[in-house]
């Protein structure tokens, strides 16, 4: 039996962030559950999707985030408790139904809804680390945050409350560091829903002229849940009555702050008040202990949403303004960016409290210094060996390279994107969000009038064709633009671990599903569409050069060829073995295998001055073979 | 058998592809049973194409705190990989901290294209040597290839940390989880290697 379906209440597991969030899913008795993945938000589907058969409830991978809450809405308007989940990134592609929907009066006939934003401080899995809490200050909708494990299970459940009692979708934000830590979780009860859909009897709208009778009940609405706020289980302090310096915090500042508190040995002197309610703030609670002292840090990924808010509160207070300091990422004692870890809180705390900051033991630091210095290397992520983008990114390159003119890629967001990195091939030059290769693209395609005559190539992947490229393709057909897009079709939405799209004939629990073809799609819009094997490189070359020499309307080669990693353990085998002819191996001069191809599974022996494969990661692919000047590499069919 | 401290601060470091997450997953489960509560938070990046991955454990009586663990303050480093247990003793070393390593080297890329010489065994020996309280090592690459699959390294290192006696966790608790965990043939190779990898430092 999976973990996440067993009852077992009461006891306790060691649970994932994502399954403890989707634990609490089910624990809420929710029916309807969307989300297009995205790091580090994907294991919430991802796990429910292991489970959505026994448990009765419907789990689907939408094709994107905006589509995913406008179907999750759709359980909600008729009854049924729903949830939507996507990373940062993807709230900007919601966002237009969340900042028009906050106002519908979802969740009144006991359908509460969630959406689940994950950010990504640092910018670990992201272009960027956008902070999605904003979202609920502009939408006037609330906003939980948790801090452990634990209370992520048990605010969703929270969430859902809020969003029935206000009759409005509750925000949910999760970040990296809760999405991928592991901790220990009581177990709740286990409902098995059976709610069935009410009909659609009234106008569900926001839109003009309602808009303007509902604006003041929303801002009445978001008064009355600030009150119910201020006596939130979610928030707590913890500390002496007047601590020398007072803590605010929300997310992952909870549990560096308590860290930083145990290394610095100040449990006596620091207090931290914890606020799991983010939006709209509890904010008698928060004057309440800023009363307490004079002195506060506030600690939150990513930008200074509570510190600005406890900013405006100390200076509208008569009783407060002038008499506490406010510290946190605009005082300069917290980064403007990035993450907050134990050792980032240590120090702010220790520069607020004029402490020295312990440092490692002088001779040990010394030495750790050196060796490193000497002996470390950087890991460089690169594509897998046997990647099809490798293939495919080294025949854009020759292509663009036999045509001259400085042609390049217009890139976009999947394991392609690793094009920009020392290990790709660098022939990128331009990268932004999702769907924005193509539509970059229209832009280039319309530019000849002005005298812009350098070729380029947009690219994308299958999920991101889905996702958000299909209305630029449809624009580059309507406005005429000249463009050639490669679509890199490894069947399966990779970077983000395996999920399924409509290109891949099954669907989130795994049931078949009906195919949408991309080459017949854009056949029917009017690309000139051709299909290519990456693996084929020289036919591939030639086909990209004739589209480059084409130069009239919508070209769409679509290069198809399964991910390395899925077909491997399908597999289970290597279509060929590969071995390197030492006799013909041009080593130190050539080494142009290693260092230009740059397949991790070939080894330049510094020994032997040969290249060698490293067989425990070769998946015997045999594009090697074709890229090797002096035809040094070798393959042959395996049995 | 308890903790030598707590919390406990450990780190499982290694090379994306690796399982340190898997072990580390075993290895909390087991430890949860003994009623410790345990914290784990993994660093990944793009570790499925190659990167440095680690998690960081809390493991305690009482506090659960699920953060990273302070600069240079590891109790314990266990790492799949050599180069890995410099790179956590950079960030987490400390005169006391105890490591124990898969001395087999995972070439980054740019020691497989030959732009950067991978340090010699003696030296990194060495420098973990001189960095680490004290260090045990041993080929669980080696010892998981003769049992016919690198892949299950990772569960060698377990049953040789067993061995080492630094965890309140002994080799009938780590079989339960693998049997728990894995289809009755993974486990049985499993098995092989968590023995094999006990054995190795017993």
């Amino acid at each position: 039996m999976s973990k996440l379906s067993e009852d077992a209440s009461g006891s306790y597991r060691l649970m994932l962030g994502n399954e403890a969030i989707a634990r609490g899913i089910l624990e809420s008795g929710a029916q309807f559950c969307s989300g297009y993945p995205g790091t580090p938000s994907s294991e919430i589907i991802g796990s429910l999707t292991q489970v959505a058969k026994e448990m009765g409830i419907y789990v689907e991978w939408s094709i994107n985030e905006k589509v995913a809450v406008e179907a999750a809405a759709a359980a909600s308007f008729t009854g049924l408790r729903s949830v939507a989940t996507m990373k940062n990134a993807g709230v900007n592609v919601a966002s237009d139904f969340l900042q028009h929907f906050n106002l519908s009066g979802v969740g009144g006939n006991g359908g509460g809804m969630v959406v689940v934003a994950a950010d990504d401080p640092n910018a670990w899995y992201s272009g960027d680390e956008e902070d999605s809490r904003w979202l609920a200050r502009s939408a006037g909708v609330p906003l939980l945050v948790p801090d452990s494990v634990q209370e992520a299970k048990d605010m969703i459940k929270g969430a859902f409350e809020i969003s029935e009692t206000f009759k409005v979708y509750c925000l949910f934000c999760s970040y990296t560091r809760l999405a991928h830590r592991t901790g220990v979780v009581k177990l709740g009860k286990l409902p098995h829903p059976k709610k069935v859909a009410s009909n659609i009897t009234e106008l569900i709208t926001n839109e003009y002229p309602w808009i303007l009778e509902r604006l003041d009940e929303a801002f009445e609405r978001l008064d009355k849940i600030q009150e119910a706020f201020e006596s939130s289980p979610f928030n707590w302090y913890k500390g002496p009555d007047n601590p020398e310096l007072m803590i605010i915090c929300c997310g992952n500042g909870s549990p560096c702050a308590f860290e930083a508190i145990d290394f610095l040995k100040l449990q006596d002197s620091l207090g931290v008040l914890k606020l799991g309610t983010v939006w709209p703030i509890p904010r008698r609670l928060v004057e309440k202990y800023l009363a307490r002292t004079k002195q506060v840090i506030v600690l939150e990924e990513t930008d200074p949403f509570l510190e600005s808010y406890v900013k405006e509160l100390v200076a509208d207070s008569d009783a407060l303004a002038g008499k506490v300091k406010v510290y946190g990422r605009n005082s300069g004692h917290i980064k403007r960016w990035g993450e907050l870890t134990p050792d980032a809180v240590s120090k702010a705390l220790s520069k607020i409290l004029k402490k020295e900051y312990p440092t490692r033991e002088r001779v040990y630091a010394q030495k750790v210094e050196n060796a490193s210095k000497q002996m470390l290397i950087e890991r460089v992520g690169a594509w897998c060996p046997g990647c099809p983008h490798r293939a495919s990114f080294w025949a854009i390159k020759e292509a663009l390279r036999k045509t001259g003119r400085n042609g390049f890629v217009i890139n976009d967001i999947g394991c392609y994107s690793m094009d920009i990195v020392k290990t790709g091939y660098n022939i990128t030059k331009i990268l932004h969000s999702m769907g924005a290769g193509v539509g970059v693209g229209c832009g280039l395609g319309q530019l000849d009038r002005f005298g812009f005559k350098q070729p380029f190539i947009s690219v994308c992947g299958d999920s991101t064709f889905f996702h958000s490229s299909i209305p630029a393709i449809i624009n580059a057909i309507y406005n005429k633009s000249n463009m050639i897009m490669i679509v890199l079709d490894n069947a399966i939405t990779a970077m983000t671990g395996f999920q399924p799209h409509p290109g891949t004939g099954f669907n989130a629990v795994g049931d078949a599903a009906p195919i949408v073809d991309i080459a017949n799609f854009c056949r029917s819009l009017g690309c000139k569409v051709a299909v290519r094997d990456p693996f084929n490189i020289k036919d591939t070359i030639k086909k990209i050069i004739e589209f480059i020499k084409d130069e009239t309307g919508v070209r769409v080669l679509i290069l198809r060829r399964s991910c390395e990693l899925v077909r491997m353990r399908r597999e289970r085998k290597k279509p060929y073995k590969i071995w390197v002819d030492a006799g013909k191996c041009k080593g130190e001069k050539c080494r142009y295998c290693t260092s230009t191809f740059k397949c991790p599974g070939l080894a330049f022996n510094k020994e032997t001055k040969k290249v060698e494969i490293v067989e425990e990661i070769c998946t015997g692919c045999g594009v090697c073979v074709d890229i090797c000047p002096p035809k040094a590499i070798m393959k042959e069919e395996t049995a | 058998m308890t903790i030598a401290k707590d919390p406990l601060y450990m780190v499982i470091c290694g090379v994306g592809g690796q399982g340190n997450i898997l072990i580390s997953r075993l290895l909390g489960r087991a430890l949860l049973k003994k009623h410790y509560s345990v914290t784990i938070v993994d660093t990944f990046g793009v570790a499925q194409r190659g990167g440095a991955v680690n998690s960081n454990l809390r493991i305690s009586k009482t506090k659960s705190y699920e953060t990273l663990i302070s600069h240079g303050c590891a109790h314990i480093i266990l790492s799949l990989e050599p180069l890995e247990t410099l790179r956590m003793l950079t960030e987490y070393g400390n005169p006391e901290v105890l490591t124990l390593t898969n001395f087999r080297p995972v070439f980054p890329l740019e020691v497989l294209s030959g732009d950067a010489d991978y340090p010699s065994y003696d030296k990194l020996r060495q420098a973990i040597t001189e960095l680490s309280k004290r260090c045990w090592v041993l080929d669980a690459t080696g010892i998981a290839l003769k049992l016919g699959a690198v892949i299950v390294s990772n569960v060698v290192m377990l049953g040789a940390l067993v061995a080492t006696k630094l965890l309140p966790v002994a080799m009938q608790d780590m079989d339960n989880e693998i049997k728990d965990s894995f289809p009755p043939k993974r486990a049985e190779l499993n098995l092989k290697a968590l023995e094999a990898g006990f054995n190795a430092l017993k």
